[in-house]
């Protein structure tokens, strides 16, 4: 019976991991395949005419595909630092300062966490329309400068650090900003990084907001450029297609694999948001 | 030197303006927004609008297409939030028992949720196309109709769900283990020596009521997240086939992006808002009164 149950349970746990699996090895398999292979009849994993080269040459020469990572670097990166430079002067306002009209803006942000951010894009759009600032890396950013999502993480974190610390800080004369910057900041690397690893996963994939502010491919992220690709070649020359698919998602599933236990971390904070 | 005091009153206002300055232009402001274009007649490019009242809001819902799109989005989420989760908690539960290949198996679960969504739904498409791709073969081994799945009316919308149900089960594990890992080990101890001792008494009797909590949050956030389908209507379905998989955001940005009809689209996205904002509201008061009874 136990060994039954050993093997039942790895049965289960080993077909499920092989269905998770699958489009990541058609994905790599497929990239390595020429095309009449691919087009051959039926499936096979290995290769039988290999074209890596061919299909990967040509993603990096018919595709601005470097042009997309760095784009998506740049935003990503962007609206990290300018989300942590507003979210954590307020979330520690919000969690270590008594003021009048605090729950007024607290209330905001608990608000505000409800809104989807599809909600906001006819709004944000005209916005950006009359600021003349469409298609453009400020369109790409502008929205999310602000994360109320940091904030209140933050603020959760700040408001488990005793006052006592604060309080000594004071005595030997250190100013508040210097407080914040020296011992605070320090203390909270691991909720910042819980925090970056949220927005990065959030605005790498985002898809939505880039096809509607973007039109010039030249400021095209990731998720935008392969879906152009593909309208682009009609979705007929899959080898290069799924050698582009490879050139967005390895990267990312290397530093994933590298910081798992991070990742993971980060992604479960979200959990305890209430 | 009563100029310290005064930096010290000016401070909070100080660090958390730059903050609320933003959350107005581009949350709560727009929100207001798109609540008073719902009420009005304003398309992009005109210069003068009439306030209509509820006009907008009697055309959609005498509107075949928006009617569609609701149950579509309605019917997704049916399909996928009740499946990720169980398959997510019974994920949880066999990787937690199964030993050194635990981390192994979380990895594996985890990848589809980090991969880059819209690049693996394209290596979906092709995974699905009924003579080259995965499926192509399994329906040459069990001699079925190699239909194209995602261009028939009965199954896009089920595929779209069957994709979705890939790329969050993992995140629901990584959630359930947590939830699970939390729960002390004298609890089954002493749930044996009053008779749990079964691995279905066990569940039901402890298991289940301790996790009760990260259930409910698992269940909200896959519900607002399935409320918010898009990527995979606009990249692989557009909406199509006949209307199959129109779904409320898709609807929402055609009107407003494509036909330019920015009353009907404000109009979608306030319907829009106060379902997911229903959603999160039950969370609050559900944990309002967890709080209250502990």
């Amino acid at each position: 019976m136990r060994h039954f149950s050993y093997f039942l349970r790895h049965a289960l746990l080993a077909a499920g991991a092989l269905f998770m699996a699958t489009p990541f090895i058609v994905m790599l398999s497929t990239a390595l395949k020429s095309q009449a292979n691919i087009f051959s009849g039926s499936f096979s994993i290995i290769p039988e005419q290999w074209a890596a080269s061919g299909n990967f040459g040509e993603v990096f020469t018919s595709l601005p595909i470097i042009q997309f990572m760095l784009n998506g670097a740049l935003v990503t990166a962007t609206i990290f630092c300018i989300q942590v430079l507003v979210a954590v002067p307020c979330a520690y306002a919000l969690a270590k300062f008594d003021f009048k009209g605090r729950n007024i803006l607290f209330n905001c942000v608990l608000w505000s966490l409800l809104i989807p951010p599809q909600a906001v894009a006819i709004p944000v759009f005209l916005e950006l329309h009359s600021l003349g600032l469409l298609n453009s890396y400020s369109a790409l950013i502008l929205p999310w400068t602000i994360s109320v999502l940091g904030i209140f993480l933050m603020r959760q974190f700040f408001m488990a650090i005793p006052d006592d610390i604060m309080d000594a800080a004071r005595m030997d004369g250190m100013g508040e900003i210097s407080i914040l910057i020296r011992i605070m900041l320090p203390m909270a690397v691991p909720a910042l990084t819980a925090f970056g690893i949220l927005s990065f996963i959030a605005h790498w994939n985002d898809f939505f907001w880039p096809l509607i502010c973007l039109q010039d491919v030249q400021y095209f992220t990731p998720p935008l450029g392969i879906a152009y690709f593909k309208t682009d070649d009609a979705g007929i020359k899959y080898g290069p297609l799924m050698a582009a698919a490879c050139v967005i998602t390895i990267p990312l599933l290397v530093v994933f694999l590298a910081a798992r236990d991070k990742f993971i971390q980060g992604v479960s904070v979200q959990a305890g948001v209430k | 030197m009563h100029l310290r005091p005064l930096y010290n009153r000016l401070l909070p206002y100080l660090l958390s303006a730059p903050a609320l300055v933003l959350m107005f232009l581009f949350l709560i402001g727009p929100i207001m927004a798109v609540l008073f274009l719902s009420f009005t007649d304003w398309q992009l490019g005109e210069t003068a609008f009439r306030i209509t009242g509820l006009e907008n809001y009697l055309t959609l819902f005498s509107d075949e297409l928006f009617l569609r799109s609701m149950r579509n989005t309605a019917f997704y989420i049916v399909m996928t939030v009740p499946t990720t989760l169980i398959f997510g908690l019974v994920g949880a539960m066999l990787i937690l028992q199964s030993g050194a290949m635990r981390k192994l198996y979380q990895t594996i679960y985890f990848l589809p949720f980090m991969g880059t969504a819209v690049a693996m739904l394209i290596v979906w498409e092709f995974v699905l196309h009924p003579t080259i791709g995965v499926w192509g073969m399994i329906a040459q081994w069990f001699n079925l109709d190699p239909v194209n799945l995602l261009r028939n009316e009965h199954t896009a919308l089920p595929i779209l769900a069957l994709i979705s149900i890939w790329q969050n089960v993992g995140f629901a594990i990584v959630l359930f283990m947590a939830g699970l890992s939390g729960i002390p080990e004298e609890m089954y101890e002493a749930g044996a020596l009053d008779g749990a001792d079964g691995v279905f008494s066990k569940f039901s009797l402890i298991t289940w009521p301790l996790i009760s909590h990260v259930t409910f949050f698992v269940f909200i956030l896959l519900t607002v997240h399935s409320f918010q389908i898009f990527e995979s209507v606009a990249v692989l379905t557009k909406g199509g086939p006949n209307d199959a998989t129109e779904v409320l955001t898709y609807t929402m940005y055609k009107e407003g992006f494509d036909y330019f009809r920015t009353n009907i689209a404000s109009a979608i996205t306030v319907v829009f808002l106060t379902g997911v904002g229903a959603l999160v509201l039950i969370k609050a008061a559900w944990l309002e009164k967890k709080v209250h009874y502990q």
